[in-house]
């Protein structure tokens, strides 16, 4: 036994001497989808995001705990409360050779912030970015705004000379007849280079060999591929022709998990899936009861909040890769308040809830959901039909594709509906903004779909928008969350967890965001 | 095709709508609105329609919404991959089809043809993706002599690529070609077999028989080529149905071919690229029943005395 364990030791010594840096790897991947583009800001889209943050760097960026850390900033100060001054890492080159200076920097916010940019919403608040001197950039805000620096995480640096030469310096335009150039070329200041790109096919990018930073991981060639069917990711992860899948398919995990050559790693995902109500129409579109809206009542809403067996759901549908929750927000993000709790699970409660409210038998209502967009989401939702039924509710479930459904609730054509969200930004401003501020039809609510409004919640919610004083701050969001949960705004579910699965041999670090970061991965 | 063209479009009111998938979770309505505007998605069907039509017939069918090129180049770039992929599982079809057709169908009591009709069940009643993903299992995952998706490397020859000009690329080729030529074969097979019992009971079978020819001459000769009519009309129209239907081949072995590309452009809604492939697919029906009526005069020469004779009149 004992001789085991040594032998083990020295085992993982070995590894490791074998992964010092330096050790040239390459690491083939795969996931569903491919990378859309190039072009950062033709497209919103998180797997294209990740892709391409390996070539194009941004002013800041997350560490392994999601705090913000120089990237292409050494250093930052706010000269007021709408003006931040940004200090750029000097002797920095693209790939192509041109320096990094603070044109660059400007270029690329107005680029980003241009007509035909797919990602201006990273520069929500941000009214214009100046340059001071060659290393130094001020960026001006509408008013004081606190998450800023995270915003800035995903608002990506291109090369004005580049995109000058190659004449992109507009947003590619969908309507016109012709590709543009930053489609399938790139220049970033990255630790990866382009090398080449086949959509659909596979994408190369090699390691910089000019690049500022040092690589935590030793992966010097990325092999992409995209891989649509699930049986065929999983089969050519066990082949051995690739080393890591992003999105292994649940019902292969306990088979990986059983194989002596992959592993799995499992990670909460930053990302809260919930049911809303329709708590506007003063009549339901799709429900039994006539004149009245029976989700106006909270009796009603905390009935159906309390018949959820989520327990049941995590252990049979999930099988047990869920945090059930009661709040808005995830650990991950900033503004979390522990205190808040998901109620107790009772269904003679419930039942004397509704009965209060006026609904003894129950109603009639259909509940929609994608079927494509969250772990289990259309199974989930089956189970609460049922669970619904057990407090008298009879519930018709209306599954479809993310494509179709994301247009119908958008739409707000829904009476009942799942829905998940990740805080990109990893703070709870932003959750709220989107899904419990009043709908204005400005940019607020633009995601709270079953319209709730309280006009306490949209003061709280405009208040830590401006607040700069972070203990002040804080306690804002904590009172919102908690308002937001009394309320039961939204019927919470729980916390995904997001399985990586890959070869025995590579070691990565799984991410709240669902990002693989690629300087961290190691091919041993 | 103007009618396949339509029935497309009035389709794709219902599949989505990809400005939300462009645009990501945190876009403003006016961004919404203008992007909306833009792509023409706010007008009704059949003003998108005529559109449509009008660029289509100058060439033009737009930019993809996903990838960003135009589709037009998308398509031809797709294109060798498919028809290789097709073509491959065509010839394979009619290779083995045939002659195990006419063996079943001259020795109809032998164990051999016994054992192929058996098998031949197996090809008729398996679904496409299960029969890929066995085919995976066993020669990808079990045995590790073939890659489990992928096309391999290829040879860029002018604007054409293929991947039989490579080791990779030809190991690649086998199991989708045979995922997608097992349906059909087993089909042809079938088929040949019957119309050679049928065939090989006329009387003019007999005749040849008694005037002495060889078993050759007679089996070959006469039988065989009476048979090719219907085998014909069925190849034809399943040549088709494999570039069409090769969708689902190309989805389990990740073949970068043009059903791949729809199959993509349809969880992205990317409109463009299933408007034009759905032309495209519906243009080779027309060519390949074309032909296929061409071939007829080729095989049949009573159809070329009809014409004739009609001709005198």
């Amino acid at each position: 036994m004992r001789k085991g364990v040594s032998l083990c030791i020295s085992a993982l010594f070995a590894t490791m001497l074998v992964a010092a840096p330096g050790y040239a790897a390459t690491f083939r991947w795969a996931s569903q989808g491919d990378i859309l583009t190039f072009d950062p800001y033709a497209q919103n889209e998180s797997f294209n995001n990740t892709f391409n943050a390996y070539v194009y760097e941004s002013l800041v960026q997350y560490d392994k705990k999601f705090d913000v850390v120089p990237q292409l900033a050494v250093k930052w100060e706010q000269v007021t409360p709408t003006q931040w001054r940004f200090h750029l890492r000097p002797n920095v080159k693209f790939h192509e050779g041109e320096p990094f200076t603070a044109d660059d920097v400007v270029f690329s916010i107005h680029r980003q912030l241009s007509k035909r940019s797919m990602t201006k919403s990273y520069l929500v608040g941000v009214a214009d970015a100046k340059k001071v001197d060659d290393l130094t950039v001020d960026i001006i805000t509408d008013g004081p705004a606190p998450v800023l620096l995270r915003q800035l995480t995903d608002v990506r640096i291109m090369s004005k000379s580049w995109c000058e030469k190659h004449n992109v310096v507009d947003v590619q335009d969908y309507v016109a007849k012709e590709e543009t150039y930053a489609v399938s070329h790139a220049d970033g200041t990255g630790p990866y280079v382009l090398k080449s790109r086949e959509p659909d096919v596979k994408t190369v990018l090699e390691a910089n060999p000019h690049w500022w930073g040092k690589l935590e991981g030793n992966v010097t060639e990325i092999v992409y591929t995209p891989i649509k069917s699930a049986a065929t990711r999983t089969a050519a992860l066990l082949s051995g022709e690739i080393d890591f899948v992003l999105d292994p398919p649940p019902q292969d995990l306990p088979k990986l998990k059983s194989d002596p050559n992959i592993k799995v790693v499992e990670g909460t995902e930053n990302r809260t899936v919930f049911i809303g109500m329709d708590q506007k129409r003063d009549e339901l579109l799709y429900s039994s009861v006539k004149g009245k809206n029976p989700f106006k009542d909270l009796r009603v809403r905390q009935a159906l909040n309390m018949a959820v067996d989520i327990e049941a759901i995590k252990r049979t549908l999930m099988r047990g890769q869920s945090i059930p929750t009661g709040e808005l927000i995830t650990p991950e993000s900033y503004g979390y308040d522990p205190t808040i709790k998901r109620g107790p699970f009772s269904v003679a409660k419930a039942k004397a809830l509704l009965k209060e409210a006026g609904y003894p038998d129950g109603f009639e209502v259909t509940l929609d959901c994608p079927n494509d967009r969250y772990i289990n989401d259309a199974l989930i939702c089956q189970a609460l039909t049922s669970m619904w039924a057990k407090i008298g509710l009879k519930v018709k479930l209306d599954a479809m594709p993310k494509a179709q459904y994301f247009a119908k609730i958008n739409k707000l054509d829904t009476s009942l509906y799942m829905l998940g969200w990740a805080v990109a930004t990893f703070d709870a401003q932003d959750a709220l903004i989107n899904l419990v501020h009043t709908r204005d039809g400005k940019g607020s609510g633009e995601y709270n779909d079953g319209s709730y409004s309280n006009p306490k919640m949209d003061e709280l919610i405009e208040k830590m928008k401006v607040e700069t004083d972070v203990p002040k701050r804080l306690a804002l969001i904590h009172e919102a969350l908690r308002m937001h949960a009394q309320d039961v705004a939204h019927i919470m579910l729980h916390q995904q967890i997001i399985p990586w699965a890959m070869r025995k041999n590579i070691a990565v670090i799984h991410s709240a965001d669902n990002r693989l970061r690629m300087q961290w991965v190691h091919v041993n | 095709m103007l009618v396949v063209a339509f029935v497309a479009f009035s389709l794709f009111q219902y599949v989505g709508d990809p400005v939300q998938l462009m645009l990501g979770q945190f876009a403003t309505p006016a961004d919404r609105i203008r992007l909306t505007h833009e792509l023409g998605l706010d007008q009704p069907f059949y003003v998108q329609f005529f559109h449509f039509v009008v660029n289509a017939v100058h060439g033009q069918f737009g930019v993809s919404l996903r990838i960003g090129k135009p589709v037009s180049v998308l398509l031809a770039q797709r294109l060798p991959a498919t028809l290789e992929l097709s073509i491959c599982a065509a010839l394979l079809a009619l290779a083995v089809g045939i002659p195990a057709g006419v063996y079943a169908g001259l020795r109809p009591n032998s164990w051999l043809a016994r054992l192929a009709m058996s098998a031949s069940l197996v090809g008729v009643s398996l679904p496409t993706f299960l029969i890929g993903i066995l085919l995976i299992l066993v020669f990808a995952v079990k045995l590790g002599w073939l890659p489990a998706f992928g096309r391999g490397d290829v040879v860029h020859l002018g604007g054409w690529t293929t991947g039989l000009l490579t080791t990779t690329g030809l190991k690649s080729l086998i199991m989708p070609t045979v995922t997608l030529a097992l349906f059909q074969l087993t089909l042809i097979m079938r088929l040949v077999r019957s119309e050679m019992l049928e065939v090989l009971r006329a009387d003019y079978i007999k005749f040849a028989r008694a005037r002495g020819l060889s078993d050759r001459a007679v089996n070959f000769g006469h039988a065989l080529r009476n048979t090719l009519v219907p085998v014909i009309t069925i190849t034809g129209l399943q040549l088709g149905s494999i570039i069409a239907f090769s969708i689902i081949t190309e989805q389990v072995f990740q073949w970068p071919g043009m059903g791949l590309l729809f199959v993509q452009a349809v969880s992205y809604a990317d409109i463009p690229v299933m408007a034009a492939y759905l032309c495209l697919i519906a243009l080779v029906f027309v060519v390949i029943n074309l032909i296929v009526d061409l071939l007829y005069y080729v095989v049949d020469p009573r159809l070329r005395i009809d014409r004739t004779s009609a001709a005198g009149h």
